[in-house]
């Protein structure tokens, strides 16, 4: 498997992650090389094998009761933010 | 002998019988974190101040009678748990200035339990590497020789222990990241099983594998901090409701009758005098009165491809929450919403995080789903039902923890899968969920190897157990590197 430089670009753009120029061979050539490791789990057999999404059998969803169950804490909580203005998020323009 | 060269256990008790004061241990200790930065980077932060306080409150509590077996005792936490009002990077740049708001539940627990916060410990980035090498902070080093790595992810907890720099440390474990690194820094290291220790505040990596656990000494120190800080919490939707038992209660129940499975697949190719340490530990256990025979796990040799499909999809999909708006490293004078997304997540990620988000968004995108990640998916049910199997003939697996001691910082760094391949023996218990402990059984070429012992879903005191005993009858875990003695 050789991705392309076209590929690397579209799997960047879709992660939302920019590359600087000098990023993109060399994902390109280590990606591929992944690919082509993890491509040996087509030597088993997995006809009628359940997919497995977590190690605990019998696990379900567990739900609480919907009822407030913190204080409000979202000035603490935004003074890790890059920018906060009158307690809202603050991000450029997304409407014009 | 030493102070610092005792146990966890050992100081327990030499603080209730006031040997000692917890104000005293906690000077003793960060003299030693912070004398030994400049050589092994083991530390992000070292949290002098609170430590001393939360000492002094200890040493009220031991005064007044009012103290449990871990009060007093200094502890490190590995910078991927949430520690209130202290700044939790996870090796990255994208949380370089993060201060977290609340504790992690793993950090509650022992704060409640009266251990005192020494400081946060050097990690691979986001916890995604095997030698420390992918720190933003730069590489922690071996403190068994400083031209080699410590393993990772959890080098700087595995090296605070091995250098006697604290007496236990926390760690997370997805493929590895506390066993690999507790065999190349020669001290015990228990991931246990999925779900037993909550994950609420530990930064997420890969969701359905990453479980929290600790480095000590002896598995006896394990015993003691574990017991603390598993258990079932509300927060944690994976969480499992099950009582946990008193580990240090059973540490002692004799070993005879007990069946030893030794995997097959981990003997294949095993560098022969790494076997001979593994074959002596045997040795040990035969004299004990365990029996031991050969299994197979035929699917075992499909676990680390299986890992890197399964592992970088979660990936992607749990780093997708850094976008530079709520908290995290966020771009100069971006030009739009997107720009902002990406230019804040390319400079904020460095390179081995950015290789993992871009293979899990590949094998999770259209045309490819099916292919690897419905793929690794099923290998990964194969493997975990050959876990399950063994399991009805033995009581515990055993083999290598990792494929060699130590290699150099740089050895591995340019080629991913040659740095992958180092988790060959300890992703199999990550994919199926169980439990497993690396314990100090010997050196090779004066750096220290680990056996690994591998059990079923929730048998942390039968592990702790069979490794004590070990420990009880060897001293490979109560050796440290001279420049640290």
């Amino acid at each position: 498997m050789t991705l392309e430089r076209k590929h690397i670009e579209t799997i960047a753009h879709l992660a939302r992650l920019e590359l600087k120029e000098s990023e993109v061979a060399v994902y390109q050539e280590s990606l591929s090389r992944i690919l082509d490791f993890v491509g040996e789990l087509n030597r088993a057999n997995t006809q009628g094998v359940t997919p497995m999404a977590h190690p605990l059998p019998g696990l379900s969803q567990r739900l609480r009761a919907d009822e407030p169950a913190e204080s409000d804490r979202h000035e603490l909580y935004q003074s890790n933010a890059p920018q906060v203005e009158a307690g809202l998020y603050l991000v450029p323009k997304v409407l014009e | 002998m030493s102070i610092h060269g005792k146990t966890l256990a050992e100081l327990a008790v030499g603080l209730r019988n006031k040997e000692f004061s917890s104000v005293e241990l906690t000077k003793l200790f960060l003299e030693r974190m912070e004398a030994s930065q400049r050589s092994l980077n083991a530390f992000v932060s070292i949290t002098r101040e609170s430590a001393l306080a939360a000492a002094a409150a200890a040493d009220s509590r031991l005064a007044a009678g009012r103290a449990g077996p871990l009060t007093g005792v200094p502890i490190v936490h590995k910078d991927i748990f949430c520690t209130e009002g202290i700044r939790t990077t996870c090796g990255s740049r994208m949380l370089d200035n993060f201060v977290a708001p609340y504790d992690a539940t793993v950090v509650a627990k022992l704060k409640a339990a009266g251990t005192v916060l020494l400081g946060k410990t050097n990690m691979d980035e986001f916890a995604m590497g095997s030698s420390n090498e992918t720190s933003y902070y730069g590489p922690v080093r071996n403190p068994w020789n400083s031209d080699l790595v410590p393993g990772g992810s959890s080098g700087g907890s595995a090296a605070a222990v091995g250098a006697r720099l604290a007496p236990a440390a926390t760690g997370t474990d997805t493929g590895g990241s506390i066993r690999q690194p507790a065999a190349l820094c020669g001290v015990t290291g228990i991931k246990p099983t999925y779900g037993r220790v909550s994950r609420y505040g530990m930064i997420a990596f890969a969701s359905s594998m990453d479980q929290a656990g600790v480095f000590g000494a002896g598995a006896e120190d394990i015993a003691l901090v574990l017991s603390a800080m598993a258990g079932f919490d509300p927060r944690d939707s994976t969480s499992v409701d099950k009582p946990v038992p008193d580990y240090a209660a059973s540490l002692n129940n004799p070993l005879k009758g007990l069946k030893i499975g030794l995997v097959k697949e981990f003997f294949e190719g095993l560098d022969p005098q790494n076997e001979k340490r593994v074959r002596d530990a045997l040795a040990v256990y035969q004299k004990l009165g365990a029996t031991l025979k050969e299994v197979s796990l035929p699917n075992l040799p499909l676990s680390v491809p299986a890992y890197y499909v399964v592992a970088p999809a979660e990936c992607s999909s749990n780093l997708a929450r850094f976008d530079g708006v709520r908290y995290g490293h966020r771009a100069e004078n971006p030009r739009d919403l997107l720009d902002l997304y990406k230019r804040s997540r390319g400079e904020g990620f460095g390179a081995e995080v950015k290789r993992r988000i871009m293979t899990g968004t590949y094998v999770l995108s259209a045309g490819y789903f099916d292919a690897y990640y419905l793929q690794a998916q099923k290998v990964r049910r194969l493997i975990a039902n050959d876990f399950d199997k063994a399991f009805t003939e033995v009581d515990v697996l055993m083999g290598p923890t990792t494929p060699t001691p130590a290699f150099a910082l740089g050895a591995k760094t340019e080629d991913p899968i040659t740095m992958y391949l180092n988790d060959i023996y300890t992703i199999g218990a990550n994919l199926a969920g169980v439990p497993a402990i690396s314990v100090p059984c010997g050196f090779i070429q004066d750096l220290p190897v680990g056996l690994q012992i591998i059990g079923p879903q929730f048998a942390e005191d039968r592990l702790l157990n069979v490794a004590h005993a070990y420990q009880r009858e060897t001293d490979w875990h109560r050796r440290v590197p001279t420049a640290y003695k």
